[in-house]
């Protein structure tokens, strides 16, 4: 495996002042993730990990620190090189889908290549996002709108939306919060396979059950790095979604 | 960000409120469509107005006798026995003059054909189809040999054809004035009425020799008219008929009036100038309301999409991206409306006009106008509420509900 670091965060400090009081978010994180790592960033709330995350992803800036995606220094950057990274760097993947509604399927997985600085011509679009449809197993859905789609169904598309610009890591925030268990397991069997394609994701969740599907674990507290360790042992959606069938056949559920 | 993608996004997003979006189009419909309508009417009569003026002739000076008072009695100009043919003559000399003809009126009673008929009786030289801009039906005008000769021919217009040799063609035929045998050398072709109401073809042309001294005695004409080479030294030759006539009648009080084309124009066009501004200041008001619609529509509308917002900034998008999608919604709002309130504005025009026969005519520079300036109000009235979305957090615009 390539051992190139993707994100190197040193140091990283976000502090809020909310009027008088200073919150301070996260204090002092310093970690690298390589390329090809499958990452869970766990805590409680308030835990200061939706800050990393939002910070990872680009969306916000840290307040001291130093923060290297795939090289370049992003607290340094303004809000036009930040849209342009999140568009290029960065594929985001969101507890609640965020899609929009009303815009079927294909033209939602479209909908980032209408942002990138390289002008794609709509005929590509099409293609590039049908593409990345079928990877996640959603082809023969992408005229569907949302709300014509089950829960899992709206993740995979967003999903083939975070691919589609070929980023460098894939952002899940609570990719299976709004998700029942079978299906939870059928996203990260999805997560899975992207991994083992070699694709970076880094995975924030707050349920043990589906930091296990990861390959290293990072326990964040009063926006502190506390537990930093590879998963052992690691589930495998195949084997974990027979197991739920097993036990819903047990209780005759089907 | 792609100006087609742009477009499509907004005309989905204002295709999913289509009531909200008519409603606030109709702000800019009606304000639009008001302004086309009353323009179409107004430039319709102007038109009208200002056909009639050039039918009087293009670039022309009149040149009138003073008026003739007596014991309070004011005769109106004309009346005043103070223009020759001599001055006639003289203004012919004058540069930059291309024709002139001498005027002299009469109402008499015309015979022919077992009929009669009371018509005005004008005594001109041959140039005056061409100064008038009056072309010949059937036959010619007369020629300056006639002038000279005191001939007894005559140019009549429709309305006298139509009394007088009905169903016939009267070239070659005569007609008796005073008793004397004019003949009929040519029909003028008809002109309708003039800016008074006067039906211009009622009328029997002969040339000023023969009326002077034939039909009438007088050494006197009624009034001159010139025709100038071109509207541009339109105004020269009046100076230059004022001076020469000043010279000439040893006076420095002018017992003429010389008026040219473009002043009666003037006179004719300027109670509708005022209209017009009086329209475009309605129309600047209205445009003004439907553009507080249309932002106040916007505000809302960046509102209840904050999180599509914040999507699309997640995604990638620029904070001009996401600017140039609103004032883009915004524009086709607007533009939109402006061309459903032109359209409206001239099928209501159109309308009153068939039902009312009156004129409607709608210039193409208003269409222009009126289509610009509704863009321009979406781009002013769009602007703020796009700015506004393009400020937004991302993080902040990604977590509202």
């Amino acid at each position: 495996m390539n051992s190139k670091p993707v994100i190197q965060l040193r140091d990283l400090y976000k502090t809020y002042r909310s009027g008088e009081v200073e919150v301070h978010a996260v204090r002092g994180v310093s970690l690298d993730i390589l390329k090809g790592e499958f990452v869970a960033i766990m805590g409680s709330s308030g835990s200061g990990k939706s800050t990393m995350m939002n910070m990872i992803g680009a969306l916000d800036r840290p307040t001291g620190g130093q923060y290297l995606l795939d090289g370049v220094d992003v607290a340094t950057l303004n809000r036009d090189a930040l849209a342009k990274v999140r568009n290029e760097k960065i594929g985001f993947i969101f507890q609640g889908f965020n899609l929009l509604s009303r815009t079927t399927a294909l033209e939602n997985v479209e909908m980032p290549m209408l942002y990138n600085s390289r002008r794609i011509p709509a005929q590509e679009r099409h293609v590039q996002a049908a593409k990345a449809l079928n990877l996640v197993g959603l082809g023969s859905r992408s005229g569907h709108h949302p709300n014509q789609l089950s829960g899992g169904q709206q993740q995979r598309v967003a999903i083939a939306r975070a691919l589609v610009n070929q980023p460098t890591i894939l952002l899940a925030d609570e990719p299976t919060g709004n998700l029942d268990s079978q299906t939870s397991i059928e996203i990260m069997g999805v997560f899975q396979t992207l991994n083992d394609q070699g694709i970076t994701i880094v995975m924030v969740t707050h349920e043990l059950d589906v930091a296990r599907f990861t390959k290293r674990m990072i326990v964040l507290r009063d926006g502190r790095v506390v537990t930093d360790e590879p998963v052992q042992p690691r589930s495998q959606a195949d084997v974990e979604l027979g197991k739920l069938k097993a036990a819903q056949e047990a209780v005759q559920l089907h | 960000m792609r100006l087609f993608a742009s477009l499509k996004i907004s005309a989905r997003a204002l295709r999913r409120n289509k009531m909200r979006s008519l409603l606030t189009m109709l702000g800019v419909i009606i304000g639009v469509g008001a302004v086309i309508a009353s323009v179409s009417l107004t430039s319709g009569a102007t038109k009208e107005v200002e056909d009639q003026v050039s039918s009087l002739g293009e670039n022309v000076v009149n040149v009138f006798s003073g008026n003739f008072t007596r014991g309070g009695m004011r005769g109106g100009w004309g009346s005043a026995p103070t223009l020759t043919l001599a001055d006639s003559a003289a203004i012919a000399q004058l540069p930059n003059v291309v024709a002139v003809t001498p005027e002299v009126r009469d109402r008499e009673q015309v015979l022919a054909n077992g009929q009669n008929w009371n018509t005005l009786v004008m005594g001109e030289s041959p140039s005056y189809p061409q100064i008038r801009n009056w072309k010949m039906a059937r036959g010619a005008m007369f020629s300056d040999d006639d002038v000279a000769s005191l001939a007894k021919c005559a140019v009549i217009g429709q309305t006298v054809v139509d009394q007088l040799f009905p169903n016939q063609d009267p070239v070659g035929q005569t007609i008796r004035i005073r008793n004397l045998p004019f003949l009929v050398v040519g029909v003028l072709a008809p002109k309708g009425f003039n800016l008074f109401g006067q039906d211009q073809d009622d009328t029997v042309v002969v040339p000023y020799s023969s009326h002077m001294h034939r039909i009438t005695t007088r050494r006197f004409v009624n009034d001159i008219l010139v025709e100038a080479s071109s509207s541009d030294t339109i105004n020269d030759v009046q100076d230059e008929i004022n001076e020469l006539l000043l010279e000439r009648h040893h006076t420095t009080d002018p017992d003429f009036t010389v008026r040219n084309q473009l002043e009666l124009m003037d006179m004719v066009t300027k109670t509708s100038r005022t209209m017009s501004l009086l329209i475009a200041g309605v129309a600047a008001v209205s445009l003004v309301v439907g553009g507080i619609g249309i932002m106040n529509i916007m505000l809302v509308s960046v509102t209840e999409r904050t999180r599509e917002i914040g999507i699309r900034m997640a995604v990638g998008a620029r904070a001009a991206d996401i600017l140039v999608q609103f004032l883009i919604e915004a524009v086709t709002l607007s533009a939109f409306g402006g061309a459903i309130g032109i359209g409206g504005g001239v099928a209501f025009s159109m309308t009153v006009s068939n039902f009312y026969g009156i004129p409607a005519y709608t210039p193409y520079l208003w269409i222009i106008i009126a289509f610009a300036s509704s863009a321009l109000i979406g781009i002013i009235s769009g602007f703020y509420p796009a700015w506004k979305a393009s400020q937004l957090d991302p993080i902040e615009a990604l977590r509202y509900e």
